[in-house]
């Protein structure tokens, strides 16, 4: 069970497009990552660690879901998590944004930062966590209220009160998420007589409101048609620029289409307690993942259905 | 499959025969006779408090007062103070036991969990949902009325006991109902709990809450056994409900139930009449607000 | 594009405040008053016991054992309870030999007769029925329902005049107002909750316990009998000690037909008494030690329905925890 962030070694200049987004920096082991934060404040096309994971596990009560996780996020690109039903993936992800808390008995040893500082120190508040890094689910959700109260309700309870802002911010948020058009009429409307890609649009429009750092992605597209995932992801493409996403997804074309970096998850089976534990396998950018492997999991599980 | 015989033979597919298909027949009867059974003495009280009550009901039986004495004839002062108390007093309790009722439930479904407590309270409250409501009506009485005297509030109080576990229980149920998902959705957009539930959770729910919290008033209208001791009896209206003796239509109608004289009587049906219609709107509006909000929440 | 609802954005590393914020006091204030108002519950019920026990106290040390004891002299300072509690459970029993068939045999055609279109008008009625309140039950029940009954009590204790059993059960005296009228009523009274629990209990029996009987070419009524009843006997059990709690407790019907007479006897249609009406009835005008054995009556009556209710609640759970597999 080996990590590899490989730097990009000349030879892997076979799809153009994805090199543009390497980062420069070299990052081989965890230990350099810590020099790489102190220089952080280079330009953008550096990338900015936003998360670090090191030696992370995730249990709940005394069942070890996830083991050894370590990677790093950087801002502005989209990362995927991928692996089979079962490894942890998702478990993952939702230790970025503490929403594991909400399990009882559920618990995360190891290092979680974000932007350097520690996301369950002591002192930090899970709510001023996810007014940060906000998530969208796998089945959208709306709120039984308006498209626009749904929209709205980051904002209002933020604070927000001033109707005219809240218009602005609604539009907004819904142009960002490609729905505006649809429903500019119908704000009113329950948020429950969406299709379900209008709907899943309306949950990222929601989660846009309140102008997060990090938008966290849970098979966002798994519970939509074709069309529909696919304007999810124009969507995701377009908003990459201005926040860091995450993605768990099951479907790797959809992996390779949209992320920069992808790691690849698996099942450890203990055949004494029969117990399966995820663990995190591979971790590089997209093409070199896919490309080119180096795990020989990974390569069984993304040559399999590359054929 | 086929027999070999000389002729070729039918399978029998028809019913069971003889005992076997008697025996079900005559069970299937007597279910429907069971529902039958139901309904005859439904439809005599229903035909009877009808028929005997509507000739005495009019717009000063309602309003007018105040109640006449048991001597008196049909026709002579209204039920105005009944109707009056009645209204006031349940709409007290209403206030007090609804609220309270809620927010019990969102203890037990949002933040009890499993733990001992809740689900203690839980199982208390369904106990106390079979507490003879008498028994209410003689604890209001020795912790305040024998302090403070007679007063519709005490009364609320009394109705309001009985009323306090029917709301949390089937608060609690609509809660349950609410799907995790609505939560998490809050959550992640950075909402203390108190913020979700009362934002989200409560008014996903609120429909099944109004629903169930009508049937509670309309049962804690109905109810006389609490209003016996705690609330006296009034000829005359009372409008401060917080003070002074009152009276409410269940009340009237014991009171004259057990007379002989058919002046009595008659305001007994007329106030019976009146009771139950009003039973039934509430029912009705129970109906109706789960009937809408089921098509509003899909 | 500065809105409030930008959250200071995510601080670069080395401010350690931006994460850290004290949990909101509405947050904990909010907690604090849900289980204030989930402890009422618990609250209400212990103060009910204390109080009222204490109000019945002198009851209790003045009579001591005697309250058992079928002796109720206002006039000469006794109180004896024993003819109340007698009533109660007689009542109570008549109620249930007549509620509990026409409870199950409505919610058994409710789940498996009864397709699904016609199912709703069932249950409506089923709904009207437990609306009526108490008092007008007892209203009708004294001017119209046990005047009528009278003639037909008069006709039975004439018919089985002599006949050993049921003439001690049936015959002689007999009033409208009695025993059986009040238990007749209750069985009204307490049919919606039992059907309604059974029905609950009923659904519960897995479709595949169904179609296998079904499979072998059982008759509906072999079904019920094979795979439903055996399943849901302890949710049933449940549901009928419910019921009994109910009519043990009902009290303003009761109070009005069943005659006011505090006597023990197996003549089901003589007139009689049971607790929750001699309550109802004479607390009004009772004080001092009548007041107390009134009370104390009360207490009785709150401690049989505790137990019962704890009783059949615990069985319905047990029963549905059972089903669900946890």
């Amino acid at each position: 069970m080996e990590q590899s962030e490989q730097n990009t070694a000349p030879g892997l200049k076979a799809i153009p497009e994805s090199a543009t987004r390497q980062p420069q920096v070299q990052m081989p082991e965890p230990a350099a990552i810590r020099d790489a934060e102190q220089t952080a404040g280079l330009p953008a096309e550096a990338g900015v660690p936003i998360f670090e994971m090191k030696d992370v596990s995730i249990y709940y009560g005394s069942f070890r879901a996830v083991t050894n996780v370590s990677l790093t996020i950087y801002e502005h690109q989209i990362t995927a998590f991928i692996g089979p039903s079962g490894c942890g993936k998702t478990t993952v992800l939702r230790t970025l944004n503490r929403m594991n808390d909400l399990i009882p008995g559920a618990r995360v040893e190891g290092e979680v930062s974000y932007r350097g500082e520690q996301l369950y120190g002591k002192d930090v508040s899970p709510i001023a966590v996810r007014r940060r890094i906000g998530m969208v689910f796998q089945k959208p959700n709306p709120f039984p209220k308006s498209i626009y109260d749904n929209v709205a309700y980051g904002p209002r309870i933020n604070g927000e009160r001033n109707k005219k802002k809240l218009d602005e911010i609604v539009e907004r948020s819904l142009r960002q998420a490609a729905l505006w058009d649809e429903v500019k009429n119908r704000l009113g409307t329950s948020g429950l007589s969406l299709s379900g890609g209008q709907a899943q649009r309306l949950c990222i429009a929601r989660t846009l409101a309140v102008e997060p750092d990090v938008v966290l992605m849970d098979e966002p597209a798994s519970a939509l048609d074709p069309i529909a995932t696919g304007a999810i992801e124009d969507l995701m493409k377009e908003i990459k620029d201005r926040y860091t996403i995450v993605i768990v997804t099951h479907n790797m074309q959809q992996a390779t289409r949209v992320s920069d970096r992808t790691a690849f998850y698996s099942v450890l089976v203990n055949p004494q307690s029969d117990t399966r534990t995820g663990t995190l396998v591979e971790y590089a950018p997209t093409d070199r993942l896919f490309g080119d492997p180096q795990d020989d999991r990974t390569k069984a599980y993304v040559t399999g259905r590359m054929g | 499959m086929a027999v070999v015989t000389a002729e070729p033979q039918q399978p029998d597919l028809r019913e069971a025969k003889g005992w076997r298909r008697t025996k079900n027949r005559i069970m299937t009867t007597l279910m429907v006779v069971s529902f039958i059974l139901v309904i005859i003495p439904l439809g005599f009280v229903l035909f009877t408090v009808i028929a005997k009550g509507a000739s005495i009901i009019s717009w000063s039986f309602l309003t007018g007062g105040p109640i006449a004495s048991t001597v008196a004839p049909a026709g002579v002062g209204g039920m105005g103070p009944a109707v009056l108390g009645t209204i006031e007093i349940t709409a007290l309790a209403t206030v007090m036991a609804v609220p309270l009722g809620i927010l019990g439930a969102v203890y037990l479904n949002e933040y009890g969990g499993k733990n001992w407590l809740a689900a203690l309270i839980g199982f208390m409250s369904d106990v106390m949902t079979g507490v003879p409501s008498i028994i209410m009506g003689l604890f209001i009485f020795t912790i305040w009325v024998l302090h403070f005297g007679l007063s519709g509030l005490a009364g609320a109080f009394a109705l309001g006991c009985l009323m306090l576990p029917i709301v949390i229980r089937s608060s609690y149920e609509m809660l349950r109902l609410v799907p995790n998902a609505l939560r998490e959705g809050s959550y992640a957009l950075g909402a203390t709990k108190a913020r979700v539930t009362v934002t989200v959770v409560l008014p996903a729910a609120i429909g099944g809450i109004v629903s169930g919290s009508l049937l509670a008033v309309a049962r804690a209208a109905g109810e006389t056994a609490p209003l016996l001791f705690c609330i006296g009896a009034a000829s005359e209206a009372n409008k401060n409900v917080f003070s002074g003796a009152n009276t409410a239509l269940p009340s009237q109608i014991f009171a004259n139930a057990n007379q002989p004289y058919v002046g009595a009587q008659d305001r007994g049906w007329g106030a019976a009449l009146t009771l139950i219609a009003l039973c039934f709107i509430l029912m009705i509006a129970a109906r109706l607000v789960t009937a809408r909000f089921a098509r509003y929440s899909r | 594009m500065s809105t409030v609802a930008r959250a200071d954005q995510a601080t670069p590393a080395g401010s350690a405040r931006a994460l850290s914020e004290r949990r909101p006091l509405g947050d904990r204030g909010f907690q604090v008053l849900a289980l204030a108002c989930g402890l009422l519950v618990l609250v209400i019920l212990v103060l009910i016991a204390v109080t009222t026990s204490q109000q019945a106290s002198s009851w209790f040390t003045t009579e001591g054992w005697k309250i058992f004891t079928n002796n109720w002299n206002p006039g000469a300072n006794q109180y004896g309870a024993l003819a109340f509690i007698y009533g109660t459970a007689i009542t109570a029993v008549i109620a249930l030999v007549m509620a509990v068939p026409v409870s199950l045999g409505i919610a058994l055609l409710l789940t498996e007769v009864v397709p699904y279109r016609w199912s709703r008008p069932i249950v409506y009625v089923i709904d009207l029925l437990a609306v009526v309140p108490s008092v007008v039950w007892g209203l009708w029940g004294i001017l119209v329902f046990a005047p009528w009954l009278q003639h037909i009590y008069t006709d039975i204790a004439s018919g089985v005049k002599g006949v050993p059993v049921l003439d001690s059960l049936f015959g002689q005296p007999v009033s409208g107002a009695s025993f059986f009228t009040a238990g007749i009523i209750l069985a009204f009274m307490i049919t919606p909750i039992v059907t309604s629990l059974s029905r609950e209990v009923i659904a519960t029996v897995p479709a595949i316990d169904r179609e296998g009987a079904y499979a072998l070419g059982a008759t509906r009524w072999e079904m019920i009998r094979g795979a439903v009843l055996p399943h849901s006997q302890g949710g049933i059990v449940g549901a009928v000690l419910l019921g009994l709690g109910r009519a043990m407790g009902e009290t303003i019907a009761v109070a009005l037909v069943i005659g006011s007479s505090p006597v023990i006897t197996s003549h089901l249609f003589a007139p009689g008494y049971n607790m929750p009406a001699v309550i109802a009835n004479q607390f009004g005008e009772a004080f001092g030690l009548s007041r107390a054995a009134l009370m104390g009556i009360g207490v009785l009556l709150f401690v049989f329905t505790i137990i019962i209710n704890v009783l059949a609640r615990g069985i319905v759970e047990r029963n549905a925890r059972r089903k669900r597999g946890a």
